[in-house]
Protein backbone atom coordinates (compact mmCIF):
# COMPACT_ATOMS: atom_id res chain seq x y z
CA UNK A 1 0.00 0.00 0.00
CA UNK A 2 0.74 3.67 -0.42
CA UNK A 3 2.10 5.36 2.00
CA UNK A 4 0.88 8.91 2.79
CA UNK A 5 2.56 10.04 5.67
CA UNK A 6 6.66 9.41 5.60
CA UNK A 7 8.42 11.32 8.49
CA UNK A 8 12.54 11.17 8.33
CA UNK A 9 15.09 11.60 10.77
CA UNK A 10 12.75 14.42 12.13
CA UNK A 11 14.46 16.80 15.32
CA UNK A 12 12.63 19.28 16.66
CA UNK A 13 13.55 21.28 19.53
CA UNK A 14 11.80 24.51 21.47
CA UNK A 15 14.68 26.86 22.61
CA UNK A 16 17.26 23.80 23.87
CA UNK A 17 14.78 21.52 25.00
CA UNK A 18 14.37 18.42 22.02
CA UNK A 19 10.97 18.00 21.67
CA UNK A 20 11.54 15.60 18.71
CA UNK A 21 14.56 12.99 18.73
CA UNK A 22 14.88 11.03 14.92
CA UNK A 23 11.26 10.76 14.55
CA UNK A 24 10.68 8.23 11.68
CA UNK A 25 7.38 7.67 11.13
CA UNK A 26 5.86 6.07 7.39
CA UNK A 27 1.30 6.00 7.40
CA UNK A 28 -0.10 4.10 5.02
CA UNK A 29 -3.01 4.83 3.43
CA UNK A 30 -6.11 3.95 5.25
CA UNK A 31 -3.93 3.09 8.50
CA UNK A 32 -5.13 3.66 11.81
CA UNK A 33 -2.05 4.56 13.97
CA UNK A 34 -2.81 5.48 18.34
CA UNK A 35 0.25 7.53 19.93
CA UNK A 36 0.46 7.41 23.53
CA UNK A 37 2.95 8.02 26.24
CA UNK A 38 3.40 9.60 29.28
CA UNK A 39 2.52 13.48 29.29
CA UNK A 40 4.87 15.58 27.71
CA UNK A 41 6.69 12.93 25.47
CA UNK A 42 5.71 14.60 22.09
CA UNK A 43 2.92 12.89 20.92
CA UNK A 44 1.36 16.02 20.44
CA UNK A 45 4.53 17.69 19.23
CA UNK A 46 4.94 14.97 16.71
CA UNK A 47 1.30 15.14 15.08
CA UNK A 48 1.44 19.05 14.62
CA UNK A 49 4.49 18.75 13.07
CA UNK A 50 2.60 17.00 10.15
CA UNK A 51 0.66 20.13 9.62
CA UNK A 52 3.09 22.52 10.30
CA UNK A 53 1.44 23.96 13.28
CA UNK A 54 5.65 23.63 14.53
CA UNK A 55 8.15 23.77 12.11
CA UNK A 56 10.45 20.88 12.35
CA UNK A 57 14.52 21.58 13.09
CA UNK A 58 15.55 19.00 10.58
CA UNK A 59 14.88 16.06 8.77
CA UNK A 60 11.69 15.72 6.32
CA UNK A 61 7.86 15.65 6.44
CA UNK A 62 6.27 14.32 3.28
CA UNK A 63 2.49 14.40 3.06
CA UNK A 64 0.60 12.73 0.14
CA UNK A 65 3.82 13.50 -1.61
CA UNK A 66 4.44 16.79 -0.64
CA UNK A 67 7.12 17.93 1.14
CA UNK A 68 7.05 20.26 3.56
CA UNK A 69 9.72 23.12 2.89
CA UNK A 70 8.25 26.04 4.92
CA UNK A 71 6.44 27.65 1.82
CA UNK A 72 2.92 28.52 1.93
CA UNK A 73 2.49 26.70 -1.35
CA UNK A 74 3.25 23.20 0.27
CA UNK A 75 2.25 24.22 3.61
CA UNK A 76 -1.44 25.21 1.98
CA UNK A 77 -1.21 21.85 0.20
CA UNK A 78 -1.34 19.63 2.92
CA UNK A 79 -3.13 21.31 5.12
CA UNK A 80 -5.95 20.61 2.19
CA UNK A 81 -4.98 16.91 2.99
CA UNK A 82 -5.04 16.83 6.08
CA UNK A 83 -7.66 17.27 9.02
CA UNK A 84 -6.93 17.85 12.83
CA UNK A 85 -9.64 17.72 15.76
CA UNK A 86 -8.01 19.41 18.80
CA UNK A 87 -8.04 18.62 23.15
CA UNK A 88 -9.96 21.71 23.33
CA UNK A 89 -12.44 21.20 20.11
CA UNK A 90 -11.61 25.15 19.09
CA UNK A 91 -15.25 25.81 17.22
CA UNK A 92 -15.90 29.18 16.08
CA UNK A 93 -18.22 30.99 18.90
CA UNK A 94 -19.43 33.45 16.80
CA UNK A 95 -20.36 31.16 14.26
CA UNK A 96 -23.04 28.37 13.79
CA UNK A 97 -22.65 24.99 13.85
CA UNK A 98 -22.75 25.05 10.28
CA UNK A 99 -21.47 27.71 9.34
CA UNK A 100 -18.11 26.48 11.25
CA UNK A 101 -18.45 23.67 8.99
CA UNK A 102 -18.75 25.56 5.38
CA UNK A 103 -16.18 28.52 6.69
CA UNK A 104 -12.96 26.66 5.32
CA UNK A 105 -14.80 24.80 1.98
CA UNK A 106 -15.64 28.47 1.06
CA UNK A 107 -12.86 30.21 1.95
CA UNK A 108 -9.71 27.88 1.51
CA UNK A 109 -11.67 25.35 -1.22
CA UNK A 110 -13.42 27.87 -3.21
CA UNK A 111 -16.10 25.73 -3.08
CA UNK A 112 -19.68 27.24 -3.69
CA UNK A 113 -21.68 28.49 -0.34
CA UNK A 114 -24.79 26.07 -1.74
CA UNK A 115 -22.49 23.29 -1.95
CA UNK A 116 -20.55 23.65 1.04
CA UNK A 117 -24.12 23.23 3.00
CA UNK A 118 -24.79 20.29 1.15
CA UNK A 119 -21.20 18.19 1.63
CA UNK A 120 -21.15 20.44 5.82
CA UNK A 121 -25.02 18.56 6.32
CA UNK A 122 -24.16 15.77 5.21
CA UNK A 123 -21.11 15.15 7.90
CA UNK A 124 -23.07 16.67 10.12
CA UNK A 125 -25.59 13.80 10.07
CA UNK A 126 -22.86 11.11 9.99
CA UNK A 127 -21.58 12.93 12.96
CA UNK A 128 -25.27 12.53 14.38
CA UNK A 129 -25.38 16.41 14.95
CA UNK A 130 -27.45 17.66 12.07
CA UNK A 131 -30.19 18.44 14.52
CA UNK A 132 -28.30 21.22 16.16
CA UNK A 133 -26.79 22.99 12.64
CA UNK A 134 -28.61 26.34 13.26
CA UNK A 135 -26.89 25.97 16.81
CA UNK A 136 -24.10 28.24 18.20
CA UNK A 137 -21.19 26.19 19.78
CA UNK A 138 -21.94 27.76 23.40
CA UNK A 139 -24.99 25.95 22.78
CA UNK A 140 -23.85 22.44 23.19
CA UNK A 141 -22.17 20.22 25.30
CA UNK A 142 -18.71 18.95 25.06
CA UNK A 143 -19.08 15.46 23.17
CA UNK A 144 -21.06 17.32 20.66
CA UNK A 145 -19.04 20.30 20.17
CA UNK A 146 -16.43 17.60 19.50
CA UNK A 147 -18.49 15.61 16.96
CA UNK A 148 -19.09 19.12 15.13
CA UNK A 149 -15.56 19.43 15.30
CA UNK A 150 -14.74 15.99 13.57
CA UNK A 151 -17.47 16.95 11.26
CA UNK A 152 -16.14 20.53 10.55
CA UNK A 153 -12.69 18.89 9.25
CA UNK A 154 -14.50 16.23 7.53
CA UNK A 155 -16.02 18.80 5.21
CA UNK A 156 -12.92 19.66 3.99
CA UNK A 157 -12.62 15.72 2.68
CA UNK A 158 -9.51 15.45 3.91
CA UNK A 159 -7.15 11.63 3.28
CA UNK A 160 -5.86 11.62 7.18
CA UNK A 161 -7.23 13.00 10.05
CA UNK A 162 -5.54 13.92 13.26
CA UNK A 163 -6.83 13.99 16.55
CA UNK A 164 -5.01 15.87 19.84
CA UNK A 165 -6.05 13.84 22.37
CA UNK A 166 -9.66 14.51 21.61
CA UNK A 167 -11.31 13.16 24.21
CA UNK A 168 -9.46 14.65 27.35
CA UNK A 169 -11.45 17.55 27.95
CA UNK A 170 -15.05 15.69 27.90
CA UNK A 171 -16.82 14.77 31.02
CA UNK A 172 -16.29 10.79 31.15
CA UNK A 173 -20.47 10.38 30.32
CA UNK A 174 -18.97 11.99 26.84
CA UNK A 175 -16.29 10.24 25.99
CA UNK A 176 -17.99 7.42 24.49
CA UNK A 177 -20.16 9.54 21.64
CA UNK A 178 -17.07 10.88 20.56
CA UNK A 179 -14.94 7.26 20.39
CA UNK A 180 -18.19 5.82 18.83
CA UNK A 181 -17.66 9.04 16.33
CA UNK A 182 -14.06 8.20 15.64
CA UNK A 183 -14.84 4.09 15.35
CA UNK A 184 -17.08 4.60 12.72
CA UNK A 185 -14.56 6.58 11.03
CA UNK A 186 -11.84 4.08 11.11
CA UNK A 187 -14.11 1.62 10.07
CA UNK A 188 -14.79 3.77 6.44
CA UNK A 189 -11.79 3.53 6.17
CA UNK A 190 -9.81 7.18 6.88
CA UNK A 191 -6.57 7.31 8.01
CA UNK A 192 -6.37 8.16 11.22
CA UNK A 193 -3.85 8.97 13.89
CA UNK A 194 -4.57 9.46 17.48
CA UNK A 195 -3.02 10.97 20.12
CA UNK A 196 -4.89 9.49 22.94
CA UNK A 197 -5.25 7.61 25.98
CA UNK A 198 -8.41 5.45 25.78
CA UNK A 199 -6.90 2.05 25.22
CA UNK A 200 -9.87 0.24 24.79
CA UNK A 201 -10.38 2.58 21.86
CA UNK A 202 -6.91 1.73 20.42
CA UNK A 203 -7.52 -2.07 20.91
CA UNK A 204 -10.71 -2.00 18.88
CA UNK A 205 -9.59 -0.05 15.64
CA UNK A 206 -5.37 0.47 15.74
CA UNK A 207 -3.41 -1.30 13.43
CA UNK A 208 -0.46 -0.04 15.51
CA UNK A 209 -0.11 1.32 18.40
CA UNK A 210 3.16 3.82 19.06
CA UNK A 211 4.42 4.34 22.26
CA UNK A 212 6.58 7.48 23.06
CA UNK A 213 8.88 9.02 25.70
CA UNK A 214 10.97 11.72 26.07
CA UNK A 215 10.78 12.69 22.24
CA UNK A 216 11.39 9.45 20.93
CA UNK A 217 9.67 6.54 19.13
CA UNK A 218 10.50 3.76 21.75
CA UNK A 219 8.04 0.80 20.77
CA UNK A 220 5.47 0.35 17.65
CA UNK A 221 3.46 -2.74 17.60
CA UNK A 222 0.36 -4.03 16.78
CA UNK A 223 -2.10 -3.24 19.48
CA UNK A 224 -2.47 -6.74 20.47
CA UNK A 225 0.79 -7.36 21.28
CA UNK A 226 1.48 -4.05 22.33
CA UNK A 227 -1.13 -4.47 25.53
CA UNK A 228 0.04 -8.39 25.71
CA UNK A 229 3.93 -7.90 25.78
CA UNK A 230 5.06 -4.66 25.57
CA UNK A 231 8.67 -4.75 24.91
CA UNK A 232 10.58 -1.11 26.61
CA UNK A 233 10.40 -0.98 30.33
CA UNK A 234 9.17 2.80 30.00
CA UNK A 235 6.23 1.13 27.68
CA UNK A 236 5.62 -1.63 30.50
CA UNK A 237 5.70 0.91 33.22
CA UNK A 238 3.48 3.20 31.25
CA UNK A 239 0.73 0.51 30.77
CA UNK A 240 1.32 -0.27 34.48
CA UNK A 241 0.15 2.92 35.16
CA UNK A 242 -2.46 3.79 33.08
CA UNK A 243 -4.64 -0.11 32.98
CA UNK A 244 -4.77 0.13 36.80
CA UNK A 245 -7.15 3.23 36.65
CA UNK A 246 -9.37 1.56 34.04
CA UNK B 1 -23.52 89.17 42.98
CA UNK B 2 -25.46 91.42 40.10
CA UNK B 3 -25.04 89.72 37.55
CA UNK B 4 -28.22 89.67 35.53
CA UNK B 5 -29.07 85.62 33.55
CA UNK B 6 -30.09 85.90 30.76
CA UNK B 7 -30.05 82.59 28.56
CA UNK B 8 -32.60 84.08 26.07
CA UNK B 9 -30.14 86.34 24.54
CA UNK B 10 -28.09 82.82 23.75
CA UNK B 11 -31.07 80.72 22.63
CA UNK B 12 -31.79 82.92 20.19
CA UNK B 13 -28.93 81.19 18.31
CA UNK B 14 -29.86 78.36 18.98
CA UNK B 15 -29.61 77.40 14.36
CA UNK B 16 -26.48 77.89 14.93
CA UNK B 17 -25.58 75.62 18.10
CA UNK B 18 -27.88 73.03 16.24
CA UNK B 19 -25.52 73.80 13.04
CA UNK B 20 -22.82 73.22 15.43
CA UNK B 21 -23.66 69.95 17.17
CA UNK B 22 -24.09 68.72 13.64
CA UNK B 23 -20.50 69.73 12.71
CA UNK B 24 -19.12 68.25 15.82
CA UNK B 25 -21.17 64.80 15.41
CA UNK B 26 -20.45 64.63 11.76
CA UNK B 27 -16.73 65.45 12.28
CA UNK B 28 -16.31 62.76 15.15
CA UNK B 29 -18.52 59.97 12.53
CA UNK B 30 -16.37 60.49 10.50
CA UNK B 31 -13.20 60.48 12.33
CA UNK B 32 -14.51 57.19 14.23
CA UNK B 33 -15.24 55.60 10.23
CA UNK B 34 -11.48 56.46 9.46
CA UNK B 35 -9.31 55.99 12.83
CA UNK B 36 -11.23 52.61 13.25
CA UNK B 37 -9.88 51.55 9.55
CA UNK B 38 -6.53 53.17 10.48
CA UNK B 39 -6.37 50.76 13.37
CA UNK B 40 -6.85 47.87 11.70
CA UNK B 41 -4.66 48.67 9.19
CA UNK B 42 -2.43 49.33 11.83
CA UNK B 43 -2.65 46.55 14.15
CA UNK B 44 -2.17 44.26 10.57
CA UNK B 45 1.06 46.55 10.20
CA UNK B 46 1.99 45.51 13.58
CA UNK B 47 1.53 42.23 13.29
CA UNK B 48 3.85 41.92 10.04
CA UNK B 49 6.21 39.64 8.78
CA UNK B 50 8.31 42.08 7.77
CA UNK B 51 10.19 44.47 10.23
CA UNK B 52 10.14 48.19 8.88
CA UNK B 53 6.35 47.55 8.58
CA UNK B 54 6.64 46.85 12.51
CA UNK B 55 8.65 49.38 13.30
CA UNK B 56 6.53 52.30 11.06
CA UNK B 57 3.39 50.73 13.24
CA UNK B 58 4.71 51.08 16.63
CA UNK B 59 6.46 54.79 15.19
CA UNK B 60 3.36 55.88 15.06
CA UNK B 61 1.63 54.77 18.04
CA UNK B 62 3.86 56.00 20.22
CA UNK B 63 4.13 59.13 18.39
CA UNK B 64 0.68 60.18 18.51
CA UNK B 65 -0.28 58.97 21.66
CA UNK B 66 2.67 60.51 23.74
CA UNK B 67 2.28 63.89 22.51
CA UNK B 68 -0.67 66.06 22.77
CA UNK B 69 -3.75 66.61 20.36
CA UNK B 70 -3.18 70.32 20.17
CA UNK B 71 -0.09 70.10 19.51
CA UNK B 72 -1.01 67.31 16.40
CA UNK B 73 -3.44 69.32 15.06
CA UNK B 74 -1.58 72.77 15.17
CA UNK B 75 1.24 71.14 13.28
CA UNK B 76 -0.98 69.85 10.34
CA UNK B 77 -2.63 72.90 10.03
CA UNK B 78 -0.10 75.55 10.02
CA UNK B 79 3.55 73.68 9.81
CA UNK B 80 2.35 72.03 6.47
CA UNK B 81 1.45 74.62 4.71
CA UNK B 82 5.16 75.57 4.87
CA UNK B 83 5.74 72.42 3.16
CA UNK B 84 3.79 73.84 0.51
CA UNK B 85 1.28 71.50 1.27
CA UNK B 86 -2.11 73.51 1.78
CA UNK B 87 -4.98 72.08 3.70
CA UNK B 88 -8.17 73.75 5.42
CA UNK B 89 -9.14 73.64 8.74
CA UNK B 90 -11.69 71.13 8.29
CA UNK B 91 -9.72 68.43 6.27
CA UNK B 92 -7.09 69.14 8.99
CA UNK B 93 -9.16 68.79 11.91
CA UNK B 94 -10.59 65.44 10.57
CA UNK B 95 -7.32 64.16 9.53
CA UNK B 96 -5.64 64.93 12.88
CA UNK B 97 -8.65 63.01 15.01
CA UNK B 98 -8.76 60.57 12.96
CA UNK B 99 -4.62 59.93 12.81
CA UNK B 100 -5.21 60.20 17.06
CA UNK B 101 -7.85 57.97 17.71
CA UNK B 102 -6.53 55.85 14.99
CA UNK B 103 -3.33 55.00 17.14
CA UNK B 104 -5.61 54.58 20.13
CA UNK B 105 -7.86 51.99 18.21
CA UNK B 106 -4.53 49.66 16.73
CA UNK B 107 -3.97 49.50 20.29
CA UNK B 108 -7.05 48.27 21.99
CA UNK B 109 -7.83 46.10 18.91
CA UNK B 110 -4.06 44.28 19.41
CA UNK B 111 -4.85 43.76 22.85
CA UNK B 112 -7.92 41.82 21.76
CA UNK B 113 -6.53 40.07 19.10
CA UNK B 114 -4.17 38.70 21.40
CA UNK B 115 -6.52 38.05 23.99
CA UNK B 116 -8.14 35.31 21.22
CA UNK B 117 -7.23 31.79 22.22
CA UNK B 118 -4.00 30.20 20.42
CA UNK B 119 -6.49 27.33 19.78
CA UNK B 120 -8.65 29.43 17.51
CA UNK B 121 -5.24 30.64 15.28
CA UNK B 122 -4.51 27.20 15.19
CA UNK B 123 -7.75 25.62 13.79
CA UNK B 124 -7.98 27.81 11.28
CA UNK B 125 -4.49 26.95 10.24
CA UNK B 126 -5.27 23.58 10.33
CA UNK B 127 -8.06 23.79 8.48
CA UNK B 128 -6.32 25.47 5.37
CA UNK B 129 -7.02 29.48 6.11
CA UNK B 130 -4.44 31.98 5.32
CA UNK B 131 -3.55 34.50 8.26
CA UNK B 132 -5.30 37.10 7.17
CA UNK B 133 -8.14 34.82 6.73
CA UNK B 134 -7.85 33.58 10.10
CA UNK B 135 -7.86 36.90 11.17
CA UNK B 136 -10.87 38.23 9.36
CA UNK B 137 -13.29 35.54 9.75
CA UNK B 138 -12.28 33.54 12.67
CA UNK B 139 -10.17 36.56 15.14
CA UNK B 140 -11.74 39.75 14.35
CA UNK B 141 -15.60 39.35 15.64
CA UNK B 142 -14.98 38.03 19.12
CA UNK B 143 -11.52 40.51 19.97
CA UNK B 144 -14.52 43.06 18.42
CA UNK B 145 -16.66 42.04 21.39
CA UNK B 146 -14.05 41.59 23.96
CA UNK B 147 -12.90 45.06 23.11
CA UNK B 148 -16.17 46.78 22.03
CA UNK B 149 -16.57 48.60 25.74
CA UNK B 150 -13.00 50.32 25.44
CA UNK B 151 -13.14 51.18 21.65
CA UNK B 152 -16.56 53.17 22.38
CA UNK B 153 -15.21 54.62 25.38
CA UNK B 154 -12.44 55.76 23.26
CA UNK B 155 -14.86 57.16 20.64
CA UNK B 156 -17.05 59.02 22.95
CA UNK B 157 -13.64 60.34 24.47
CA UNK B 158 -13.13 61.46 20.79
CA UNK B 159 -16.23 63.22 20.29
CA UNK B 160 -15.13 65.71 23.65
CA UNK B 161 -11.75 65.53 21.74
CA UNK B 162 -12.89 67.30 19.12
CA UNK B 163 -13.65 71.05 20.81
CA UNK B 164 -10.17 71.33 20.59
CA UNK B 165 -10.18 71.84 17.04
CA UNK B 166 -11.71 74.76 17.52
CA UNK B 167 -7.73 76.24 17.90
CA UNK B 168 -7.26 75.98 14.28
CA UNK B 169 -10.99 77.59 13.99
CA UNK B 170 -12.70 74.00 12.09
CA UNK B 171 -16.36 75.27 12.46
CA UNK B 172 -17.35 72.73 15.00
CA UNK B 173 -19.54 73.36 18.50
CA UNK B 174 -16.70 75.39 20.21
CA UNK B 175 -15.98 77.88 17.67
CA UNK B 176 -19.65 78.19 17.13
CA UNK B 177 -20.22 78.84 21.18
CA UNK B 178 -16.80 81.11 20.58
CA UNK B 179 -18.53 83.10 18.25
CA UNK B 180 -21.74 83.31 20.23
CA UNK B 181 -19.56 84.76 22.45
CA UNK B 182 -17.79 87.33 21.18
CA UNK B 183 -20.86 88.71 19.97
CA UNK B 184 -23.53 88.60 23.30
CA UNK B 185 -20.85 88.52 25.88
CA UNK B 186 -22.85 86.12 27.34
CA UNK B 187 -20.52 83.59 28.27
CA UNK B 188 -21.64 81.47 31.50
CA UNK B 189 -24.80 81.13 29.62
CA UNK B 190 -23.29 80.27 25.96
CA UNK B 191 -20.70 78.26 28.01
CA UNK B 192 -23.07 76.02 30.22
CA UNK B 193 -25.61 75.54 27.24
CA UNK B 194 -22.65 74.38 25.17
CA UNK B 195 -21.37 71.81 27.51
CA UNK B 196 -24.96 70.55 28.41
CA UNK B 197 -25.07 69.81 24.22
CA UNK B 198 -21.71 67.96 24.39
CA UNK B 199 -22.74 65.50 27.42
CA UNK B 200 -26.25 64.79 25.17
CA UNK B 201 -24.05 64.24 22.46
CA UNK B 202 -21.88 62.13 24.36
CA UNK B 203 -24.57 60.02 25.78
CA UNK B 204 -26.02 59.72 22.55
CA UNK B 205 -23.05 58.34 21.21
CA UNK B 206 -22.59 55.89 23.90
CA UNK B 207 -26.55 54.98 23.45
CA UNK B 208 -25.52 54.15 19.79
CA UNK B 209 -22.77 52.31 20.49
CA UNK B 210 -24.59 50.07 22.93
CA UNK B 211 -27.38 49.54 20.13
CA UNK B 212 -24.59 48.29 17.42
CA UNK B 213 -23.22 46.25 20.37
CA UNK B 214 -26.58 44.70 20.90
CA UNK B 215 -26.87 43.85 17.31
CA UNK B 216 -23.85 42.63 16.37
CA UNK B 217 -22.42 40.83 19.26
CA UNK B 218 -25.35 38.78 20.05
CA UNK B 219 -24.34 35.25 19.83
CA UNK B 220 -24.40 33.31 22.98
CA UNK B 221 -20.96 32.70 24.72
CA UNK B 222 -20.55 30.73 27.88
Amino acid sequence: MQSLIEMTGVQKYYGSFHALRDVNLTVRKGEKIVLCGPSGSGKSTLIRCINHLETIQQGSIVVDGTRLDGSMRTIDAVRMEVGMVFQSFNLFPHMTVLQNCTLAPIRARGIDKAAAETTARRYLERVHILDQAAKYPAQLSGGQQQRVAIARALCMEPKVMLFDEPTSALDPEMVKEVLDTMIVLARDGMTMICVTHEMGFARQVADRVIFMADGQILEEAAPDAFFRNPQHPRARAFLGEILAHH
Amino acid sequence: MTYQFDFGAVLEYWPQLAHGCALTLSMTLLSVLAGLTIGLLTMLAGRSRWRPLRLLAVGYIELVRNTPFLMQVLFLYFGLPQLGIGITPWPAAIIALSLNSGAFAAEIIRGGVEGIPRGQFEAGAALGLHPLQVLRFIVLKPAMRVIYPALSGQFVLLLLTSSIVSAISAEELTAVAQQIDTTTFRSFEIYIIATALYLLMALLFSQAFKAVERRAFSYPQK
